[in-house]
């Protein structure tokens, strides 16, 4: 215990002198300056301020995080369950699997246009461009973390007289909850993607509204604000959902 | 041998895809309460004809019967011991060591009390929480031992249960499994492909051919064990004879 507290300690100061050395960078990129539209830090930061004091920060988040996190919750129903069913049975595999694998390699994000001519620019269109993009990951995550269920440990159970609702509730589920929770941290960094896109492309609303909107009247500092903030946000939600898989998750007591 | 046969193999054969042929027209007899081994080259069919006899496996021609029943499957009088342990990463010795009985619905406190009665008869005492990770391999093939026993079956059926654990190890627990059977009284169907570890234990020993597999000879060894220690077995000249007969034969399979 006495040596990993300073170890831990070093790790911190190391971070905030990365930290530190990463910012003071980008002031002094800022004004050199490299172009007229880059804002030095500090600017950026005074823009961050104010976009978040009056308001049209959170606005634009609560409009944002809502089809990201209704297009995640589906993907975690629908795509999961769906995934596992592709695993399970042989049938449905024949018939989705095809289609799962075009998804995962086609560039869904030239796609999303069209969902406008349908659904038009309202919430629907954002939590569908979520779906498009983190679907794919997320059910072929589920799919082979039930494929890749150890046969051994499947013979073992039969021999002890399971059943096969025992098979898949005490050994195929378990065994494969690691990858499918790392299908949905994957599936919620495609949602990202996807919901910023559809705001910058079809429905002018939340965070990428306020990147265009910012963009055209020329206020740079607030529109690297905004830029920064999502990126900041996306990352912590995904390092967020990692340690969290790793602390249900271990490596010693997975399956695979 | 006296002892009636418990598991009769009639006439088995197996071939994969129609054209891979693993087992062809083997014929056994395992006699009760005592411990076979099924010993061979790899590749001559032992693990399979011994999955056969689990249930675990189809066969292509003949049948396996088990105490007076044709096998169509998986049985409670049977048990299986697997070379790769088959343990639940994410459960702990205790859990793992109760899982048959989970699966047959026995209520905790009661699996649990069978389970630790057991993981204390293979000398896992103090390791119940433990999870496999934490085990060396001797100690996980304990853990799928006590499982093969804790669900109470007649036959234990053990697939080269020892060829991933070291040679102290191993030794260790061929000692300790005949121990364990003096009391348990089981009929154990043993695979391996160790010449010195079918002699040590068994009292009667299948030699398989090379691919397809059939039977080529039986040896019962004759084996004075009553009363003596593992290592006077070891120097015992019956016990080299068997060995040196075994090597004799099998050695015509080697090239």
């Amino acid at each position: 215990m006495e040596s990993t507290q300073p170890l831990a300690q070093r790790s911190l100061v190391w971070q905030l002198i990365s930290f530190a050395l990463f910012f003071g960078l980008w002031e002094l990129a800022g004004r050199w300056p490299v172009s007229l539209a880059f804002p030095p830090f500090s600017k950026t930061f005074l823009a961050l301020v104010r976009i978040t004091a009056d308001g049209s920060l959170p606005k634009a988040y609560l409009s944002t995080l809502q089809p990201l996190l209704i297009g995640i919750a589906l993907c975690g129903i629908a795509g999961i369950g769906f995934g596992i069913g592709m695993g399970l049975s042989r049938a449905i595999e024949w018939a989705s699997l095809p289609l799962f694998i075009i998804l995962q390699a086609a560039p869904m994000a030239a796609i999303i246009p069209l969902i406008t001519y349908i659904y038009g620019i309202g919430l629907t269109a954002k939590v569908l461009a979520v779906v498009f993009l983190a679907a794919p990951v997320v059910v072929m995550n589920s799919y082979k973390g039930i494929r890749n269920t150890n046969p051994s440990l499947i013979q073992m159970c039969r021999c002890f007289l399971g059943t096969r609702r025992q098979e898949v509730i005490k050994i195929i589920l378990p065994h494969a909850a690691a990858l499918i929770f790392a299908g949905l941290r994957l599936g919620l960094a495609m949602g990202f993607i996807g919901v910023v896109i559809a705001e910058l492309l079809i429905t002018p609303t939340g965070i990428g509204d306020l990147i265009t909107y910012h963009s055209s009247v020329a206020d740079y500092p607030e529109m690297f604000a905004t830029i920064a903030s999502i990126i900041v946000i996306a990352a912590l939600a995904i390092h967020g959902l990692e340690r969290v898989e790793r602390r249900l998750f271990p490596p010693e007591i997975r399956g695979s | 041998m006296p002892a009636d046969a418990i598991v009769q193999v009639r006439g088995v054969g197996k071939s994969y895809d129609g054209t891979v042929e693993a087992l062809r027209e083997v014929n056994l007899e395992l006699p009760s309460e005592r411990l076979s081994t099924l010993l061979g080259p790899s590749g001559c069919g032992k693990t399979t004809l011994l999955k056969i006899i689990a249930g675990l496996i189809p066969l292509t021609s003949g049948e396996v019967w088990v105490k007076g029943k044709k096998v169509e499957g998986p049985g409670p009088e049977r048990a299986f011991v697997f070379q790769d342990f088959a343990l639940l990463p994410w459960a702990n010795v205790l859990r793992n060591v109760a899982f048959g009985l989970e699966l047959r619905g026995l209520a905790w406190e009661e699996r649990a009390k069978i389970a630790r009665d057991y993981i204390g008869r293979v000398g896992l005492k103090g390791f119940e929480a433990s999870y496999p990770h934490q085990l060396s391999g001797g100690m996980r093939q304990r853990v799928g031992l006590a499982r093969a026993l804790a669900v109470d079956a007649d036959i234990l059926l053990m697939d080269e249960p020892f060829s991933s654990v070291d040679e102290q190890t191993r030794r260790k627990f061929q000692e300790d499994l005949l121990a364990l059977l003096q009391v348990e009284r089981k009929t154990v169907i043993f695979v391996t492909h160790s010449i010195e570890e079918a002699a040590y234990l068994s009292d009667q020993i299948v030699l398989l051919s090379p691919r397809p597999g059939t039977v080529s000879r039986i040896i019962r060894p004759d084996i004075e064990r009553g009363g003596r220690s593992p290592d006077e077995i070891r120097r015992d000249k019956n016990y080299l004879d068997v060995v040196d007969e075994i090597w004799q034969i099998l050695k015509r399979y080697v090239d």
